[in-house]
């Protein structure tokens, strides 16, 4: 049986590496999939947590942030196919035309 | 004891006449109508509709002038026209009153008025501003019918105002020159320096009636007028906020500077202020709230100070002017003096009946100056005029009798009117009777030199102008002949020894004929009569006999000429006491206070906020990853806050 907190450690692990990956990567679709890395680290953190107090509310949780990721992919998705089409670039660097 | 203006507001029969509000609605309609459709449908559609609307409103009243006098004494016509201020006690109804004195101001306003009507048609044939003159006529003529028929003091107001309107829209009818567009302004603001005299007159009067049902009528006003206490301070100092308003309208001292400025505008304009409306205004609201007057013996002898000083004052200015009409119009603010001095002296009855002798006449020479200034080309200098009696016999005839009776030659209408009034002042205050006289002598002489340098001798014009002197066409004619043979016979009304026009309007002024001694007033007839004799025959003297008499007298009295030609420097004073002051403050206020302290807050306020954003909004990147930078920033500072505390 492993332990809540190896669990919540790795947790941690992923949800560090996904927030670094948004704050430094270029690339729009890596971002994506750091945010999606996010999300997952938060499910397995409320997994973790359903586990240790016998409670299903944390289970439940997870499915609805499943279903919020799937829809927020779907619509991402597109969202960057447009711009690529308009733009022919997906670097957040040259993305910066709403500033001062 | 009962109070006499209770009295009589208990003996008037109220007769109800549901057609009075025609009688102002015609001028209206004209106004409107020329408004609307003048331009489009051209100068002979303008030419029927405003004089007609004018000649209708004349028969309307003629018609209810009948009525009244059918009636009986102490009859009056009322039409309640719709309910217009009802707020708590206050009940205040757009109603028409037609008395003997509304009736006869009627006649003037509209009578006078339709024949300057007619008269503009021609003078003004060539002015491309032909429709709108005659909507101005027109609102002109609606405004002071609404004044003299209105039945309380609101609605008199309205009409008040609405004159003082019109006479800034006609004075400065050829606005495109900036001087008779200033003119105008100046007669509209020393007539609002009045109206804030009427106003608060008219409001202290309001709070002093008390709190009862109110609809401030002038019969409801009338009957509670006693409550106020005879001689008491408050009615003293209502009755002089009324007398400012009235010295603003009728142009005396001390805000008769507008009137002779007034002259800006159109000739025949000049007649229907000086005649028919406008300046009769004052008169008639002091004579209608006569039973106010009477309560107050101090506010009574200001009035007829501030007429009889008026009246010489006036006239000394008009002895020297060279402008046709600028003579005429000090002589209108002389005569008005005379009026306020008739008011003054409780002669009410003699004063309604010199603004209507003084209509007629007025009128004529007014009318008569337009048709010089019409044949002159345009010229008003009488230095350059003369001998035009040859060229224009009606225009010379007509001036001459206009001339005759305002000097106060028995029979024309001048004498009668200005007797009575000078009769009653010396029965009241001799001093004032000795300084009416003196005016009675300078009122002759002025008008006969001006009639003498107009139209007598040989003629000053140059040779182009003198080539092209012409008699004026019929339309302007004619209204000088009407108003030639009113000047004439318009004063048997009223003589001493059947004075039907006294009688008439004895029940409004509830005067009863005193038992004065005819013998007196005949000896002050003849008195009179010598003045003005002796005035015609100095300006005889001075200008025929002896031509060269007044240029020495010019040379050798340069203190008393200089002045009196500058108009003894009223307008200079005024301008150094009033208007510089007032624009040296707005001044400061504009640049000191409004540019440096209003809109310095406000662009202050703006300019640090501006100075401030500048430097936040370089946060505004553009850059996604900057913005989830602070995101994360910001709930690591929030979930270290709560796991730390």
């Amino acid at each position: 049986m492993i332990g809540t907190n190896a669990i919540l450690a790795l947790a941690v692990v992923l949800f560090g590496i996904g927030a670094l990956g948004v704050m430094i990567r270029r690339n729009v679709i890596v971002i994506f999939m750091c945010i999606e890395l996010m999300l997952n680290a938060a499910n397995l953190a409320f997994v973790a947590f359903a586990r240790a107090l016998h409670s299903m509310d944390g289970q439940v949780i997870v499915f609805f942030v499943m279903t919020v990721a799937a829809a927020e992919a779907a619509v991402g998705l597109a969202i960057i196919i447009a711009l690529f089409r308009n733009r022919e670039t997906i670097d957040v660097g040259e993305l910066n035309l709403m500033r001062w | 004891m009962e109070h006499p203006a209770a009295h009589a507001a208990a003996q008037s029969a109220v007769l109800a006449a549901p057609y009075l509000w025609l009688i102002p609605a015609f001028p209206l309609l004209g106004s409107l109508f020329n408004l609307a459709f003048g331009n489009r449908l051209g100068k002979a559609a303008v030419r029927v509709v405003a004089p007609g609307a004018v000649l209708l409103s004349f028969l309307t009243g003629l018609y209810a002038f009948w009525s009244l006098v059918r009636a009986g004494t102490g009859a009056v016509l009322v039409n309640r026209v719709y309910p217009w201020i009802h707020a708590g006690s206050l009940q205040v109804d757009v109603a028409f009153s037609f008395d003997p004195l509304s009736g006869l101001m009627v006649l003037i306003v509209t009578g006078v008025g339709f024949l300057i009507h007619v008269y503009s048609t021609a003078y003004m044939d060539h002015d491309e501003g032909y429709a709108r003159y005659f909507t101005y006529l027109n609102l002109f003529t609606f405004a002071m019918l609404l004044l003299v028929l209105g039945d309380n003091l609101p609605l008199l107001f309205v009409g008040w105002e609405g004159v003082g309107l019109c006479s800034y829209l006609l004075i400065g009818f050829w606005y495109e020159n900036p001087d008779n567009a200033s003119a105008g302004k100046k007669a509209f603001i020393v007539n609002r320096v009045g109206d804030a005299g009427f106003l608060l007159g008219l409001f202290l009067l309001y709070w002093s009636l008390g709190d009862g049902p109110q609809d401030l009528s002038f019969r409801s006003i009338a009957g509670q007028a006693g409550e106020l206490g005879p001689g008491s301070v408050l009615v003293t100092a209502i009755c002089l906020l009324f007398l400012l308003g009235a010295t603003g309208k009728s142009a005396q001292i001390p805000l008769y500077v507008w009137l002779p400025d007034a002259m800006a505008g159109p000739t025949p304009v000049s007649a229907l202020i000086h005649a028919a409306t406008m300046v009769t205004a004052g008169i008639y609201m002091i004579a209608r709230m006569n039973f106010l007057y009477v309560l107050s013996p101090e506010a009574m002898l200001w009035v007829a100070a501030v007429g009889a000083v008026t009246a010489i004052f006036a006239a000394a200015i008009g002895l020297v002017q060279n402008d046709i009409k600028k003579v005429l119009a000090y002589s209108t603010v002389s005569q008005l003096g005379y009026m306020f001095l008739g008011l003054g002296v409780g002669a009410y009855g003699a004063a309604i009946f010199h603004v209507m002798t003084h209509a007629f006449f007025k009128a004529l020479l007014f009318l008569g100056s337009g048709s010089v200034i019409h044949g002159m080309g345009g010229e008003q200098d009488i230095r350059k005029m003369g001998g035009l009696k040859k060229y224009m016999p009606t225009t010379y005839w007509t001036f001459l009798v206009g001339t005759v009776a305002i000097a106060g030659i028995p029979p024309l209408s001048g004498f009668f009117s200005k007797d009575e009034i000078l009769f009653a002042a010396f029965n009241r205050f001799r001093v004032l009777w000795a300084v009416g006289l003196f005016g009675a002598l300078l009122t002759a002489f002025y008008m006969t030199r001006l009639l003498i340098k107009t139209f007598w001798g040989e003629c000053r014009a140059d040779h182009e102008t003198q080539h092209h002197i012409h008699e004026s066409p019929p339309a302007m004619t004619v209204p000088l002949i009407v108003l030639a043979v009113l000047s004439v016979a318009g004063g048997w009304i009223g003589t001493p020894w059947a004075n039907v026009l006294g009688d008439f309007l004895a029940p409004v002024f509830n005067s009863r004929h005193g038992h004065h001694s005819a013998s007196l007033e005949l000896a002050l007839m003849v008195v009179s009569f010598a003045v003005a004799l002796t005035g015609m025959g100095l300006a005889y003297f001075a200008y025929v006999v002896r031509p060269g008499l007044t240029t020495r007298l010019k040379e050798q009295l340069p203190f008393l000429y200089q002045p009196l030609l500058n108009k003894l420097g009223v307008d200079e004073l005024y301008d150094l006491l009033i208007v510089n002051p007032l624009v040296a403050a707005s001044r400061w206020l504009w640049s000191g206070f409004d540019v440096r302290g209003v809109d310095g807050a406000a662009n202050g306020v703006a300019a640090v906020v501006e100075r401030n954003s500048a430097v936040w909004r370089k946060l505004q990147s553009g850059n996604v990853q900057h913005y989830a930078l602070s995101l994360f920033a910001g709930a690591v500072v929030i979930v270290a806050y709560y796991v730390l505390a």
